[in-house]
């Protein structure tokens, strides 16, 4: 064939495209194509040696090595500095505080083997063979430079408030007094000695939280204000330390040697290997065995229940509640139209109609079901009656606020939420609710984190739905949410009878008191309707078969893999 | 062409400070602050944060200590990660974002020009037909629809293999680009390949073709010197835009795939409020695309003669 004879001929206007095949322009961009793949090979390859990363399968038993996603970078792992859930995950397997729980959930001693909690004083005593990771003692001084570090003003740590049974502390907090003279002191290297604003019962409880871990004062220092800023800039005392950290990417955490229970570490690593919250990608990175551990949600539930997996479940702690806005200038501080709405409320509805997903419990008190009393359960002790939605009476209380408050008709009510897809249809369901029973209008204001916070805290709603996970294991985490006095009162209920058995609850060293005092203000929030609880929170979650021994729980590390082993 | 290159660069420092300025603002002007958590401090514990952070400062003078700082390249410390400076997230991170990016970009350059081509070629003929309907899908299906059914099927594909051929998501070897940069690259390339096509089947109907034809110059001679090389020029044009907005709009492949990029920085700053992030990313993403416009202008009057003699 001749050049000529692959000329097309002039008649066909689209030139050398269209006409006949041209199998040697095919042969070019075929060639020029072959090019460019080679090129991208090479590219790739470079590209591989600039980036770090990769990570092995779910469970690796050769090298006692697990696999896991986490939410996120840990934001603070100075902890006198941190909030978040991640830091404290991170900090709660490879830091150790005076006490710990146990698989079981008891407290059993950490740093501390023994202790005394008295009215006004605890004393605590360390173990002497408890070791810092560069392998120096652990001393009470360090509690308390820590402890004093927490409620330094210039600190500024959002969890001082923790540390507030402690003698002085709120005024050290406030800059009122000087850090010395706040209620913890080192009698000598083993023995710690705190003294006590008011009585705190629950004292032991606290001091499992993260916020009162130790820090080894010359290695801060030596820091120069980088202390927790990477994996070398932390000393470590718990099960882990941590071996590698890059930023954003992962963290892998490593057994201590130097740990006192050593003996009690059955893995040698855990590698949170991928940083993410999307559902989807770690139900993906489970079933390509890549991650042990999946928590599952209503998008990828179907999916799990599909493959037949051990779908296991337990309460997080945490309750869903709407607040009413309490403030002057709202309707909703009418007493009527609160119980109105709290009145065709419907929270087994909410819970296995619309949200749909296991673990998650109907509710009516503030105080969930796993919070433990005088001898059993809170709730058990303390049960709280709630009849079952009554229209009739709904519409009896709206006739009398639409009177007292000298309205035309049912009210409109701005309902603020997040802008989770679990929160948007809780919302539509309410408004559906609502309008249908009520005939109430309900608009909603869907915001992201901040912007909702920020009119949580100027008070620009009228309900708006909002959640409280537990910081320690005793009912007071929950029972002071609604005192006058706390700022994350943001409804701003205020009444002077829930305050005074808030007071006798937080200060009576009498258990029996103290729960009495909890189920008053149990029975205040709901006769006054000034919330209406939603549910309380479960998690559902499945793990690699040959994981054995996570443990979940409402309080304190979790997932809490540091008494796990491979099977 | 100097000059050209220093007006440009100029009207670039211009943007790039609107940007800093009006993203200030706007940020300033929205309710909520990076100092706000789901726990209320004492106003106390408010105050001395403010303090540590410059807040308390009246608004102007943060301006002006920001841009200070900004022209120095300092962009602070992040509200969220209280550890890390923003520029060390921005030069962790954005390593990653570029590599992403780059793969996305060349994989769509060489998919859309090579598949424009063939289409051109096989005008109204079934390859014709079948690419461009697969165009019109890689255009109109958005990105994150594409991320998830990108990573169902590798599971699949793995779950088929019995190994782990493509990791499902994560970073750091190979592997983990490949999947990742096709599935951000891939509604670029639907883009270029239509542009490609059309572009191609214009210069073949031109008279130098013709010229060149009648002049007797072999068919692969024409196309690799006269048209693919004219019919490029557009595709380039393109490109420079191209790659800023797949290199900053991969942040929801980075979220699915879970790769450590400084796109999902670049939206979680600002669900946190956390406003060094905010500032150091838009005007790091800012000065990046109008960099790469002005890099894009230089490269087109190298590949075409005709734009260097403006």
């Amino acid at each position: 064939m001749s050049e000529i004879a692959d000329t097309p001929s002039p008649s066909v206007p689209e030139g050398v495209a269209g006409t006949g095949l041209d199998i040697r322009s095919l042969g070019q961009i075929l060639y020029l194509g072959g090019i460019g793949v080679a090129a991208l090979g090479v590219l790739l390859w470079l590209l591989a040696q600039w980036n770090e990363g990769g990570a092995g399968e779910a469970v690796d038993s050769a090298t006692g090595t697990i696999t896991l996603s986490l939410g996120g970078e840990p934001p603070q792992l100075d902890s006198t500095r941190g909030t978040d859930a991640v830091s404290f995950n991170i900090l709660g397997h490879t830091m150790e505080g005076l006490l710990r729980y146990n698989a079981e959930n008891r407290l059993v001693g950490g740093v501390a083997r023994d202790w005394e909690i008295g009215d006004t004083t605890a004393t605590f005593w360390l173990r002497p063979e408890a070791r810092w990771s560069n392998g120096e003692p652990i001393t009470a001084h360090d509690f308390v430079f820590s402890w004093r570090k927490v409620l330094d003003p210039r600190n500024a740590s959002e969890y001082a408030f923790i540390l507030y049974g402690l003698k002085n502390a709120e005024a050290v907090n406030r800059g009122e007094m000087p850090l010395e003279s706040l209620g913890v002191y080192a009698v000598d290297d083993r023995t710690l000695e705190v003294h006590l604003e008011r009585p705190v019962p629950y004292f032991d409880k606290l001091v499992a939280f993260a916020t009162y871990n130790p820090i080894n004062e010359a290695f801060y220092e030596s820091r120069e204000g980088r202390y927790a800023a990477d994996a070398e800039d932390l000393l470590y005392n718990g099960p882990f330390t941590i071996a590698r950290w890059v930023h954003g990417a992962g963290i892998r955490l490593e057994k201590n040697p130097q740990y006192w229970d050593a003996d009690r570490i059955r893995l040698n690593a855990i590698d949170y290997a991928y940083f993410t919250t999307d559902p989807n990608a770690i139900i993906n990175l489970f079933k390509d065995n890549k991650t042990a551990l999946a928590g599952l949600v209503a998008e990828n539930l179907d999916d799990a229940l599909q493959r037949r997996w051990k779908i296991k479940r337990f309460s997080d702690g945490a309750v869903f509640f709407m607040e009413f806005n309490h403030r002057e200038d709202r309707l909703t501080r009418n007493y009527h139209l609160r119980k109105a709405i709290q009145a065709v409320n419907d929270s087994p509805e909410l819970v296995y109609r619309i949200i749909k997903l296991p673990g998650n419990l109907p509710g009516a008190s503030l105080f969930p079901v796993w919070l433990k009393g005088v001898d059993g359960y809170f709730r058990q002790e303390y049960p709280l009656t709630d009849p079952p939605p009554d229209d009739e009476a709904g519409r009896r209380h709206l006739a009398l606020a639409i009177e007292e408050l000298g309205l035309d008709g049912p009210p409109t009510l701005v309902m603020l939420i997040g802008d989770s897809p679990t929160a948007k249809k809780q919302a539509e369901y309410y408004q559906n609710l609502y309008k249908q029973k009520l005939g109430i209008d309900i608009k909603i204001d869907a915001q992201i984190f901040k912007q909702r916070l920020a009119k949580m805290t100027a008070g620009d709603f009228d309900l708006v739905m909002a959640g409280w996970g537990p910081d320690y294991d005793d009912p007071m985490t929950f029972a002071d949410l609604f005192a006058s006095w706390n700022e994350n009162n943001r409804g701003r209920f205020d009444s002077p009878e829930l305050d005074e058995a808030v007071d006798i609850a937080r200060s009576s060293s009498d258990t029996k008191t103290r729960m009495d005092a909890m189920a008053r203000v149990q029975q205040i929030l709901y006769d006054e309707a000034a919330i209406v609880v939603n549910y309380e929170r479960g998690s559902v979650y499945v793990s690699h078969p040959r994981l054995k021994g996570i443990v979940r729980r409402a309080v304190g590390t979790d997932p809490d893999y540091t008494g796990a082993w491979i099977d | 062409m100097f000059l050209y290159a220093i007006k440009r660069l100029i009207q670039g420092i211009v943007t790039v400070w609107f940007i800093a300025t009006a993203t200030f603002f706007a940020m300033h002007g929205v309710p909520g602050d990076p100092l706000m958590n789901d726990k209320a401090v004492l106003p106390e514990i408010r105050a001395n944060l403010e303090a540590r952070y410059g807040l308390d400062k009246p608004i102007a003078q943060q301006y002006w200590i920001y841009l200070k700082n900004m022209a120095s390249g300092d962009f602070g410390i992040s509200f969220t990660q209280q550890n890390r400076e923003v520029n060390d997230i921005i030069r962790e991170h954005f390593k990653v974002s570029a590599t992403l990016g780059i793969l996305a970009i060349v994989f769509a350059a060489f998919g859309g020009i090579l598949w424009g081509a063939l289409t051109a070629l096989y005008r109204n003929r079934m390859p014709d037909i079948v690419i461009m309907f697969l165009v019109i899908l890689g255009i109109s299906v958005p990105g994150f629809v594409f991320a998830a059914l990108g990573q169902l099927s590798v599971v699949e594909i793995n779950d088929w293999l019995g190994f782990t051929l493509f990791p499902v998501a994560g970073w750091g070897t190979v592997q983990h680009m490949i999947v990742p940069s096709m599935v951000l690259g891939l509604g670029t390339m639907a883009f270029l390949t239509r542009l490609m096509r059309s572009s191609m089947l214009e210069i073949a109907n031109s008279d130098f073709i013709r010229t060149a034809r009648s002049k007797g110059l072999p068919v692969t001679r024409i196309l690799r010197k006269h048209q693919l090389r004219n019919a490029i020029l557009p595709v380039i044009t393109v490109l420079g835009p191209s790659i800023a907005a797949i290199t900053t709009g991969g942040f929801v492949v980075e979220l699915v795939f879970a790769i450590p990029g400084l796109g999902r920085y670049f939206v979680q700053a600002v669900q946190q409020s956390d406003y060094t992030v905010i500032m150091g990313t838009t005007v790091f993403y800012g000065a990046f695309l109008v960099f790469m416009v002005i890099v894009v202008d230089v490269i087109y009057g190298f590949v075409d003669p005709r734009v260097r003699l403006e």
